[in-house]
């Protein structure tokens, strides 16, 4: 028996995960249409590389990665591309981005799929073909895996996460109790690439069936890979959480799981990895659990793409369901609308209503009892945060170690003054990203101006003594033939140097590069006002004592 | 809810506040059984006062008043200060106690939460150091088969100030045996020999020890349910307790055991529901330590060198100061920024 070690605070909130653990995984229907994002993935949108009206096959890829930080996005099925534009997104914002609309034409037609050796690829073989094939992390954070492989510190421990802490979300428990062999191999190539020494797959306790069917896949395939059930302990499966039950090592702050020697995969990207060198499929569908205030709560294996309402009504949605939610009750969001499209991420839409999640009663001034500091698995202190959040006070929030906050809302589900402390915390760190983002932009026009300044000079300078050096000789030629013409010099010179101080005040008064942006950033610019006016707007309200709810 | 988490714990502010009154209720029950039932009119009475003092604040504040009034927080600090003022005080004292205890201890430092120092423990000060002759009459246990007044001699005394003829006021009540062991210990007498008056009991002073003992099985209870944590309580008695333990082992004819000291005065109503008042108590464990040992070593100081028989008001008083430099100087280290980390 291995010694696991446990992290601070934690909660044990009710689980709801059986709901949705009685059916095996179903395929879901072709679609009529498939809306692919072109950003599924951490970083940059992939560049489309196909045309409207163009026919692609299965697997076909129709976004190429547009940096370092980007990945591939294929189609889901055959079909021919019917648009290019942008598209609602399962964002809470609420606004677009660009999308690819496929139109499947039934036959689900692959392109040529290839086997490919991983022991004979060679590293940077085996990163550019999980980049061609679309594989990022499927645990939520959809970080590209290639980029995951490529970090030169050696890994003693590969983790694999099954613990998927999150009440009511099944996708990973289900793929275990039935893909557990996929997975395995998964491990093997990773292992592989990695080089890794101990594999440690973490399961929480709470899920026999897949701890099993783990156990057997291993033992199946003759590997001395340790499948070990974690306590069920929300948010246990944060990563960095679950590398320090099993390892009792704590990632340091502002570092990654390999500068200690670890690294950590989700074990649904497992098997899409097993999947694009075993049998050449790039990622194009996904397992998600679709549950809460549903008749038939279950898992669906769905084409990325697929609307969401598709699979709700699969699953048939209760009467009274009044909004959903995309990933758990934890830490998911409410999708904007019910037809977005499904995406890498998307591990679970809850169906919801007042009864099932009921309204939270009016907040109440915070008491400092601090039951958030005693679960907080940041081991910070919420109760200071918030204060220092509320009061705009981003300085201290920032020396309180607000970035090592990860939102995973256990303070605010303990809160007896039921503050929606998460919501403060993101509101303080999107003015202090926004404030920095001002600051860099203000050093940078700040330097301009300052070499500008010293430009200016410089010019002076020379021109300077330019005009001595012809003032010289025109004295020297005025002994020969006396004239004026060194007094239009100078007025000509002075003139430009007006011209010229006239310029760079213009200049001065126009210290941004405000205009003549492209549509991404103005895109960009208006999504970031936008969810930072959201987030203000929710914090106002939140503010118990600074805006009293009145009851009568 | 608008954004996650969605789910929530159903505990909230009146129902802890509500445990807490609940927790209170041993002690009350002996404090009724030994003492009669005085101390529930000084309850009464101080419960009326700070709901309607509550109410009137919110109003003028311009808060909404039920969530607040129904939070329970003004009851508790109504119920703490009773069980420190004398069961046979004049009902105006216990009102203008409660009254200050609300309306300048907390909302003019900004109501529930924001208060920085323990309300009850304010209103306590205010009255002893501008009453204190009406603050030293405390009633004698019936055990003890004095002269005791009946329930309806008490509430004459309480609301008319009137007594049955040809009694007197210290007649009928005597001085805490904190008060009587100072007093005592001045006039010459050994520990020993104080021990033997019959105000005493087998702990400390008789009925009064039995209170303690309630308060501390109420206070166990909240410890074991978490309602509060341990380091409060458990460093405040223990660190009492090496303390009058020391100057106990050195000169035991002029320094009593520091079970005397336990269950006596506000020391156990003191660690279990006073010092426990999380807004005015540091919120680090580190900072909880260094807050409950500063208030223990201040109570024994002003009990046993001090000019007032007991400390615990003052000290709380004093510790609270501290509390924002404590929580300063006591941060933990946050998860991935320990020491011996990369």
């Amino acid at each position: 028996m291995r010694t696991l070690h446990h992290f601070h605070g934690g909660i044990h909130p009710t689980s709801h995960k059986s709901l949705s653990t009685h059916q095996s995984i179903a395929r879901a229907p072709l679609p009529k249409s498939l809306v692919i994002p072109l950003r599924q993935h951490a970083g940059e949108a992939a560049k489309p590389c196909v045309n409207v009206g163009d026919h692609v096959l299965k697997g076909q890829r129709i976004g190429t990665p547009s940096a370092t930080l980007s990945s591939s996005i294929h189609a889901p099925t055959s079909g021919t591309i019917a648009s290019i534009a942008l598209h609602q997104i399962a964002h809470p914002s609420a606004l677009p981005d660009l999308c690819i609309t496929l139109i499947p034409d039934g036959k689900d037609t692959w392109i040529k799929r290839e086997a490919v050796d991983f022991l004979a690829l060679s590293a940077n073989e085996m990163q550019q073909h999980l980049r061609d094939f679309g594989i990022v992390g499927l645990g939520g954070a959809t970080f590209p895996s290639d980029l995951k492989l490529r970090h030169p510190i050696k890994v003693d421990t590969l983790i694999l996460n099954g613990a998927e802490c999150e009440p009511y979300i099944t996708c990973d428990d289900m793929l275990m109790r039935e893909r557990a062999s996929e997975i395995v191999r998964g491990i093997v190539i990773l292992r592989h690439a990695l080089e890794a020494g101990e594999v440690l797959i973490g399961i929480e306790d709470n899920k026999p069936e897949a701890i099993a069917a783990m156990h057997e896949a291993v033992s199946a395939a003759q590997l001395d890979y340790a499948v070990v059930a974690v306590p069920t302990i929300y948010p246990g499966g944060s990563a960095k959480h679950l590398i320090k039950v099993l390892t009792g090592l704590e990632v340091p702050s502002g570092k990654l799981p390999t500068d200690i020697g670890v690294q950590c995969f989700n074990v649904a990207t497992a098997l899409s990895i097993k999947r694009a060198l075993d049998d050449g499929e790039p990622l194009i569908s996904r397992i998600v659990t679709i549950t809460g205030n549903v008749e038939h709560p279950r898992n669906y294996e769905a084409l990325i793409g697929t609307a969401f309402s598709d699979l709700i009504d699969l699953s048939v949605a209760k009467r009274d369901t009044n909004r959903y939610i995309m990933g758990g009750p934890m830490m998911g969001v409410v999708l904007p609308a019910v037809n977005v499209p499904l995406v890498k991420s998307s591990n679970c839409v809850i169906a919801a209503s007042d009864t099932l999640f009921p309204p939270a009663p009016p907040a109440l001034p915070c008491i400092r009892c601090t039951r958030c500091a005693q679960v907080c698995p940041a081991e910070l202190q919420p109760q200071d945060l918030y204060w220092f959040a509320k009061s705009n006070n981003f300085g201290k929030a920032q020396e309180y170690s607000l970035a090592d906050c990860i939102e995973c809302g256990v303070c605010a589900y303990v809160c007896p003054s039921h503050i929606p402390l998460v919501q403060y915390y993101r509101y303080a760190k999107s003015e202090i990203r926004e404030r920095s983002a001002e600051k860099l932009a203000a050093d940078k026009a700040r330097e301009r101006h300052e070499y500008r300044q010293f430009r200016i000079e410089r010019e002076k300078q020379e021109k300077a003594e330019k005009l001595a050096q012809r003032e010289a000789a025109s004295k020297a030629a005025a002994v020969v033939a006396p004239s004026t013409p060194s007094v239009d010099d100078t007025q000509q010179i002075r003139i430009n140097e007006a011209i010229e101080r006239a310029k760079a005040q213009a200049a001065e008064a126009h210290p941004k590069n405000t205009d003549a942006l492209t549509p991404e950033q103005q895109a960009e610019i208006a999504s970031i006002e936008a969810r930072r006016a959201k987030i203000r707007e929710l914090a106002t309200d939140a503010g118990a004592d600074d805006e009293p709810h009145k009851t009568s | 809810m608008l954004s996650s988490p969605f789910i929530t714990t159903p505990t909230s502010v009146n129902q802890i506040m509500l445990r807490v009154l609940l927790a209170l209720i041993p002690g009350i029950a002996l404090y009724v059984w030994y003492f009669g039932p005085a101390i529930l009119v000084s309850i009464t009475l101080a419960s009326i006062t700070a709901l309607a003092t509550e109410a009137v604040m919110l109003k003028l504040r311009d808060r909404p008043i039920k969530p607040f009034l129904s939070d329970h927080s003004a009851l508790l600090t109504a119920w703490l200060l009773a069980l420190s003022i004398p069961p046979l005080a004049p009902w105006w004292l216990v009102v203008v106690g409660t009254a200050f205890a609300i309306v300048v201890a907390k909302h003019l430092y900004g109501g529930l939460g924001s208060n920085a120092f323990n309300p009850a423990m304010i209103g306590y000060a205010v009255l002893i150091i501008s009453f204190p002759a009406h603050m030293t009459h405390w009633l004698t246990p019936h055990a003890l088969g004095g002269i005791e007044l009946d329930f309806a001699q008490q509430l004459s005394y309480i609301f008319h100030g009137t007594l049955p003829a040809g009694l007197t006021l210290d007649a009928v009540t005597m001085a805490t045996p904190l008060d009587t062991l100072k007093t005592q210990l001045h006039l010459g007498l050994s520990v020993s020999e104080i021990r033997d008056m019959p105000i005493y009991g087998r702990l400390a002073g008789h009925g009064s020890e039995m209170v303690a003992l309630g308060f501390a099985i109420g206070g166990l209870y909240l410890l074991f349910t978490r309602i509060i944590s341990w380091h409060l309580p458990l460093v405040y008695l223990g660190t009492l307790f090496a303390v009058a333990g020391i100057f106990h082992v050195f000169d035991p004819t002029h320094y009593v055991t520091p079970l005397f000291h336990w269950f006596s005065g506000a020391a156990m109503i003191g660690a279990f529901f006073i010092l426990t008042d999380p807004v005015t108590s540091p919120t680090t464990a580190k900072g909880k330590i260094i807050f409950a040992a500063g208030a223990a070593l201040l109570t024994y100081l002003i009990r046993v060198f001090g000019g007032f028989p007991d400390g615990m008001a003052f000290a709380t008083i004093l510790m609270n100061i501290c509390v924002p430099l404590i929580d300063l100087y006591t941060q933990p280290k946050v998860f991935g920024k320990k020491d011996g980390l990369l």
